[in-house]
């Protein structure tokens, strides 16, 4: 499969990420070189194999159903670039 | 041309657990912004979440429920989007194993039994709260509270069975119930417990192929979804008889104006890219805790409302009635054990229960009309100590007071009257008072009796036996 300028474009915008031109360029280079090399893959005879969930093989990983205090407001919200009113504040969401 | 609407919907509830599917954070709703949350909920950057046991349970036990057969092996996918109500920038659902899949539910449709194929209930957790300054188009910001992001749920997907807008709403009241009997869920559509998106889409009648869908959002009550499908089935065929194509796309039903609208910007979003949650390991259910689940479901709404008929003698929509919440059936069921008589039960239920339930916006649970009590005050009925009429007062009395039957009978002197010698008294006066009406009465008017049996009622404060009345009022004219 090969990756076009239009696929990154479109992963870009999906991520929200802003690249320039050159940018462009150079991941549809590097995502393209990645998949070659991990195209190699696909020379392994997989048949009757189960596709794999998780690399550790552990399962059922559970912790009972018990309340633990949460984090005082003023420490949740010291990361935020904005707040107000105890609330985090964020860009405006839909384009009108 | 005749057109068949095709309806899918995607509902999800909230799992009543004390805390967060993948953290201890608790879930209680109304709590102050933003004090619910931890590291592992605000998606910080290190922190491993570690999945709940009541989820995996009140997930198995809801699969079973709806007739699905419970996947042995199941995991967690990422569900990548960005939307700020998500602070991960995923949300941590199931794609390709979900714990239960290819159920079902039956519905009954203008006395038609329908059944609507599920086909996957997933865990996931839900995401925060948007806060608008404004009206969400207009504002230049918005507030974010976290306090929901990673409250379990299971989204409940349907196959594309259902058929009009009735169908769904029926579809989506006995889903509501199911839940509420398994005691899973609130399933209150105010508090955002129980939420309802769904695929609509019109085809030619006859035709088997799926026409181009709308994702209707924004269904936030029995009636929105109702009547949100009503306006989109209105809309698409005007659209298709106009010759034109029905474009696929996200519309939020808008209540007030009741229409529903395009939400354009919703479109791009759809590519979620999924993969595997790497923090998260495995599910494998054991088939003997799975067995041992079923065997502990409570009696469902279906073999309820069977019960009810076949062995209470209860009519097709009363015993309906009774049991679309478990709270009420339960309140039934009760009354039985208390020693009442079945369809003396279940009209007082449908009848002065419900009205005032209805009147003061009261939960069954909450009535302060205990079933117990509602017997005793059946049994003084049924004795003849009281009338119908002043049993209704009575009934009132106790809603208001929380006294018992007897106690308001006795303190009011409600006492029915059955001794001739008393009514006779008041007989006599009332024909003497209106010549008139006997007059009419014996020219042949049987309804003038009518009057004359209220005046007796009037002046005995409603305590005088209506059927002693009557028979003594027929001997004296
Ligand atoms: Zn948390």
């Amino acid at each position: 499969m090969k990756i076009t300028r239009k696929d990154v474009e479109s992963v870009a915008l999906l991520s929200r990420l802003e690249m320039d031109e050159a940018a462009m360029d150079k991941f549809t280079g590097q995502l393209n070189s990645i998949l070659e090399y991990v195209d190699m893959l696909s020379k392994v005879d997989t048949e009757g194999v189960e596709p794999t969930a998780h690399v550790l093989n552990l399962k059922n990983v559970l912790r009972a159903d018990a309340v633990k205090p949460s984090l005082p407001r003023e420490l949740a919200l010291s990361n935020a670039p904005e707040q107000e009113d105890g609330y985090f504040k964020v860009p405006k969401i839909m384009e009108g | 041309m005749a057109y068949e609407v095709v309806i899918g919907l995607e509902v999800h509830t909230e799992l009543k657990t004390e805390s967060k599917i993948f953290c201890g954070c608790s879930t209680k709703f109304g709590a102050d912004q933003n004090t619910n949350v931890c590291p592992v909920c605000l998606g910080l950057p290190g922190v491993l979440p570690v999945f709940n046991t009541k989820v995996l349970e009140f997930a198995v036990r809801t699969g079973l429920a709806l007739n699905c057969e419970i996947l042995p092996f199941s995991k967690f996918d990422r569900k990548n989007y960005y939307y700020p109500d998500l602070p991960k920038n995923f949300q941590t659902s199931q794609y390709d194993l979900p714990i239960a899949v290819n159920g079902y539910l039956d519905i009954e449709v203008n006395g038609e039994t329908r059944r609507i194929n599920i086909t996957r209930v997933h865990m996931e957790e839900d995401a925060g709260k948007l806060v608008h300054a404004g009206s969400i188009t207009k504002s230049e910001y918005a507030l974010v509270d976290y306090n929901r992001t990673g409250v379990p749920l299971l989204e409940i997907v349907s196959e594309p069975d259902i058929r009009s807008a009735d169908e769904a709403k029926a579809y989506l009241e006995k889903l509501k119930a199911i839940l509420q009997y398994i005691d899973v869920s609130d399933c209150k559509m105010e508090e955002g417990s129980l939420r309802c998106d769904a695929n609509i889409s019109l085809r030619p009648a006859g035709a088997t192929y799926l026409g181009t869908k709308s994702e209707l959002k924004n269904l936030n009550s029995f009636k929105a979804v109702q009547r949100g499908l009503e306006y989109e089935v209105l809309r698409q065929t005007e659209v298709l008889e106009e010759g034109g194509k029905v474009v696929q796309e996200t519309r939020t039903w808008d209540e007030g104006r009741g229409i529903t609208a395009s939400m354009r910007s919703k479109e791009q979003a759809h590519d979620y890219r999924y993969f595997p949650e790497p923090d998260l390991v495995p599910i494998v259910v054991d088939p003997v805790w799975i067995e041992d689940i079923r065997k502990k479901l409570p009696e469902l709404p279906d073999a309820r409302r069977a019960r009810l008929i076949n062995d209470h003698n209860l009519s097709s929509y009363d015993a309906g009635m009774i049991t679309s919440s478990r709270a009420m059936a339960d309140y039934f069921d009760n009354t039985l054990k208390a020693g009442a008589d079945a369809k003396t039960a279940a009209n007082w239920l449908m009848g002065e229960v419900s009205k005032h339930l209805n009147l003061s916006n009261c939960e069954v649970e909450d009535c302060p009309v205990t079933p117990e009590k509602l017997v005793e005050l059946t049994k003084l009925l049924d004795k003849g100590t009281i009338s119908g009429k002043i049993a209704k007062t009575v009934f009132e009395e106790m809603w208001s007071s929380g006294k018992d039957a007897a106690t308001i009978v006795k303190e009011q002197g409600l006492v029915q009257i059955s001794d001739e010698g008393a009514i006779i008294a008041v007989i006599e006066a009332v024909i003497a008072a209106n010549p008139q009406s006997v007059a009419d009465f014996q020219a042949g008017k049987d309804r003038a009796i009518g009057f004359l049996v209220g005046q007796v009622m009037k002046q005995t404060k409603g305590r005088a036996n209506p059927e002693v009345v009557n028979k003594l009022l027929r001997e004296r004219m």
